[in-house]
């Protein structure tokens, strides 16, 4: 097999494009190969980098895959009760408003066990940010179904499918946030192809530069594969997200300044 | 317009073999290894020299595996 030789004369320091950032530790993370967390960890990392805030950012864990999120955001972070990561930084932003404040939270944390902190954080427009993982599935417990399975999607607890007459309909929680006066920015992003972390990193940073201008919440979800989950590999499950998750969830801002975006 | 010329550097035994990065690669000069790593798992590394350090492997990847550089000739 012809493999790639090392050119020593590229890889120098000048040259750098592209480096993990240094406000990630170095810790491997627990998520499954291909995960949506550990990308947009990543990124999160590197807004905080480039706006040159890890000193002054408050960060608040879930409950849920990335319950162990202060292991590899090397910033200030405080573990939440589950689904209570809204209310937590609603204290925290109070008590020092100076400081970023963001939650991260999964769709079991934020709409399921956590929708009363969720709409209510956001209708009394708390000035933090909430980035938002939604992967339509429980997946820290075995893929059981959330409130954000989608109709007709097979989790461990739908092994036919989600049949909306007994299961109810998928929540989009992220648009009722949208319709809630407190909210200023609300957005739904992506993390499978580079263009979609880009678009989210920029929804990120966008975030955190609203919460510093004290204009309501923010919220940025990020829709994610959860491939252990749907029993797929990782480039099987991005393209399902693709074919399925994004006609009922569509990418794109949902709340602009303030107002909302007509579709 | 200048050339331009990419290389990568992969951390080893960080990749998770999630094989993300091999669609994202513009030029295709990425493949998992027939190796592992000492998880066990099939790590990506370059097949060819054809790197334009476009970083979008780096910027896919979920665990931050790959470094980027990129230098222009001519």
């Amino acid at each position: 097999m012809e493999t790639g030789t090392v050119n020593s004369d590229i890889i120098r320091e000048e040259n750098l494009v592209y480096r993990k950032s240094r406000v990630l530790t170095d810790n491997i993370m627990h998520y499954c190969p291909g995960c949506g967390h550990g990308t947009t960890h990543r990124i999160i990392a590197e807004v905080i980098e480039e706006l040159d805030i890890q000193e002054e950012v408050i960060g608040i864990a879930p409950v849920g895959c990335s319950v162990l999120a202060y292991n590899y955001l090397d910033i200030d972070m405080q573990e939440a009760a589950h689904g209570r990561a809204p209310a937590l930084a609603t204290a925290i932003k109070r008590l020092m408003p100076s400081k970023y404040v963001f939650t991260y939270q999964g769709d079991g944390d934020l709409a399921a066990i956590g929708t009363s902190e969720t709409i209510h954080s956001a209708n009394r427009g708390e000035n933090i940010t909430i980035v938002f993982i939604n992967n339509g599935i429980y997946g820290m417990t075995g893929g059981q179904m959330a409130p954000t399975t989608l109709e007709g999607m097979k989790s461990s607890t739908s092994p036919y499918g989600r049949e909306v007459s007994l299961m109810g309909h998928p929540l989009k929680i992220t648009d009722l946030v949208a319709r809630l006066p407190g909210s200023y920015f609300v957005t739904r992003q992506a993390v499978h192809t580079p263009a979609n972390v880009r678009k989210t990193k920029k929804a990120i940073r966008t975030a955190f530069e609203l919460q510093r201008e004290k204009k309501g919440m923010t919220f940025v979800e990020v829709l994610s594969n959860c491939n252990s989950g749907w029993k797929m590999t990782p480039v099987q499950a991005n393209k399902w997200m693709v074919e399925n998750m994004f006609p009922f969830f569509p990418l794109g801002d949902i709340k602009v300044n303030g107002e909302l975006v007509s579709k | 317009m200048a050339k331009v010329k990419g290389d990568i550097v992969v951390e080893i035994e960080r990749c998770k073999g999630c094989e993300v990065c091999l669609d994202a690669c513009p030029t295709k000069m990425i493949a998992m290894s027939p190796d592992v790593n000492s998880k066990g798992y099939h790590y990506m590394h370059k097949i060819k020299d054809d790197c334009i350090g476009c970083a979008n492997c780096a910027i896919v990847c979920p665990d931050g595996v790959i470094t980027v550089y990129k230098v222009k000739i001519g």
